[in-house]
């Protein structure tokens, strides 16, 4: 089921070295790309269909088609390399075995929109990534696929890593780009938005370090070669994690459309230690849960995630197994989103952490079935009333947990009931 | 969330070494306003001493040409900046989803019961300090610890032993 598209060089010893890389194929595409015109290489990435791999999928080509013409301002490419979703741990696979694809990437990208300065923005927390990313950029400026004069083109290109510090917010769009005008990462209101005035107040193009890597294959064979792979409306394929309780967790490239339950029992080898299964997160810890009898038809790409109510995201599956405690793994998930909150937006900053409090209390068996429905209520006053979807990405996952495994939380609140009357 | 609010002074100037001086100075020609170097001159604090003082904080405001009080919005925001001296191994173990799933609470536990040491301590003889962190990304071999920057992964008791023998 695997291909090897994004990861082909994945394997090969060294392969981010660019003396090995160039003899993979590295760089190959860029005569190519400098006698195109940038509108043709446009063109050529809206017909591939590619869409957006940090989350959002939106379709790339379509996105960069945005930019403002003729505004007399610099265009930025800001490639998003912060990864900070739980069960997302894809991108660094490229920064760290084939960093080289991703400055071939960044060049093809910088070439279409017209700019001259990228910046990848990367989570604090890479800090061994940060080195084998950073000594590629350097080895690209030395042999001249960066700097003054592109592959001796006449086009010029700086790339300059910048270094998040432990926010995950800063992997929404507007709160990274503050976060590089050295700001706290708090997201700006929308419009306007980012391809219009974005770093500096300048357009800007923002994508996910995959959806960059994608761009030398789609470049170097075509449209059509890409579209071979995963389905019409969800062309290409992905890099998939998948974690939680398999026999074979790990990454994974695939093309998208895959049955979900095929993948997780021939790829990643199934529920882990013979147990059943109970539920699957499909695309990293913002998305709803899928239950067993939900999944059978689910295929892992944008449209039937969209029909099964929860979304195809950053590909991150995660597979919980019968044993898993669904009011603990609540709890696990309000905690994570009420630390990262910014604190901007009253009903993300106090709200996650009233519904942090609620959880507690019926962890410690003290609450009521009240509480549950704050709790299911919370969610439908919260989402939505913030200037991002931070909020909504705790309470859309939270939502799901309560209307699908009601009978657990009702089981702890049911617990407090008989113990408060043991006591009296 | 523990508090980021206090700063602590160490009494001395301080200033970059010559390594940092010239990063700091690479750097700054890459962007467009002076603010953006909040961020990477922070870093260089943290990589030259180990942790942010309130005098490295003056420092970096007064060399980028900004208000210190955007510097301490910033440091005080980002939670990988550390306020105080930290343990010779930073052990930073993570909490979420997938490393929950797997087992990081034994690590944890491990590390209480045997070091003595809960999240956001540092060991008596300064060997460890040991924070809970939110989602490394590295859930596909999780749970992960990570030690002064290095990743660790598929971690469990025993190899949480042999490590921490290695540490000094």
């Amino acid at each position: 089921m695997e291909v090897k598209i994004l990861s082909a060089k994945f394997d090969i010893k060294d392969a981010n070295k660019i003396a090995i890389a160039k003899t993979l194929g590295a760089y190959a595409t860029l005569d190519k790309l400098f006698a195109m015109k940038p509108e043709d290489v446009i063109e050529e990435v809206k017909k591939s269909g590619l869409r957006g791999r940090g989350g959002a999928g939106f379709p790339a080509g379509v996105k960069w088609g945005f930019l403002p013409k003729n505004t007399g301002k610099p265009i930025y490419l800001t490639v998003n390399s912060d990864e900070s979703e739980p069960a997302t741990f894809k991108d660094r696979y490229i920064l760290v075995r084939d960093p080289h694809m991703l400055i071939e990437g960044i060049i093809i990208c910088s070439y279409a929109i017209g700019c001259h300065d990228t910046y990848i923005y990367i989570r604090g927390e890479y800090t061994t990534q940060v080195k084998v990313l950073q000594a590629a950029i350097d080895e690209a400026y030395a042999e001249g696929y960066l700097g003054d004069s592109v592959a001796g083109h006449d086009f010029q290109l700086n790339v300059t890593v910048h270094r998040g510090a432990g926010a995950y917010v800063c992997g929404e769009e507007t709160a990274l780009l503050e976060s590089i005008e050295g700001k706290k990462g708090q997201p700006r209101s929308k419009p306007p938005f980012p391809a219009v005035a974005g770093l500096y107040g300048c357009p800007t193009i923002i994508n996910n370090v995959q959806t960059i890597a994608s761009l030398p294959f789609i470049l170097t064979n075509g449209a059509d070669a890409y579209k071979v792979y995963g389905t019409e409306k969800s062309p290409g394929t992905h890099l998939f994690g998948i974690s939680g309780h398999v026999e074979k967790p790990g990454m994974y490239e695939l093309p998208l459309g895959l049955p979900i339950l095929e993948v997780i029992d021939k790829v990643a080898g199934g529920v882990w230690k013979g147990r059943k299964l109970k539920g699957i997160i499909p695309g990293g810890s913002s998305t709803p849960v899928l239950l067993p009898d939900e999944v059978k038809d689910v295929t892992l790409d944008y449209e039937s995630m969209a029909a099964h109510k929860t979304m195809f995201g950053s590909g991150g599956i995660v597979v919980l197994d019968e044993t898993v405690d669904i009011v603990q793994l609540v709890k696990n998930l309000i905690d994570f989103y009420h630390h990262e909150s910014c604190g901007q937006c009253t009903p993300c900053r106090e709200g996650l952490g009233w519904m942090l409090k609620i959880i507690k209390k019926i962890l410690r068996r003290e609450g009521s079935m009240d509480d549950v429905l704050l709790l299911r209520e919370l969610c439908d006053n919260i989402e939505m009333k913030t200037v991002c979807v931070l909020s909504a990405a705790c309470t859309m996952p939270v939502r799901s947990y309560l209307d699908k495994f009601r009978h657990e939380f009702e089981a702890y609140v049911q617990g407090a009931s008989s113990a408060q009357v043991k006591q009296e | 969330m523990s508090d980021r609010s206090q700063l602590i002074s160490t009494g001395k100037p301080f200033q970059y070494d010559r390594e940092r001086d010239a990063e700091f100075e690479r750097l700054v020609k890459r962007y467009p306003t002076r603010e953006s170097m909040i961020l990477p001159s922070l870093w260089l604090i943290q990589e030259q001493e180990g942790w942010i003082s309130q005098e490295a904080i003056a420092y970096v405001a007064d060399r980028i040409g900004t208000f210190a009080s955007m510097v301490y919005e910033a440091v005080t925001f980002y939670t990988m900046y550390q306020l105080h001296p930290m343990g010779r191994n930073h052990l930073c173990v993570c909490r979420t989803l997938s490393c929950w799933l797997r087992g990081k609470q034994e690590i944890i536990d491990y590390l209480k019961n045997e070091i003595g040491i809960t999240p956001g301590q540092i060991s008596e003889d300064g060997r460890f300090s040991l924070e809970e962190v939110e989602c490394l990304g590295h859930c596909g071999t999780a749970p992960v610890v990570q030690v002064n920057g290095e990743f660790h992964e598929d971690m469990n008791v025993d190899k949480l032993k042999a490590l921490l023998a290695t540490l000094k």
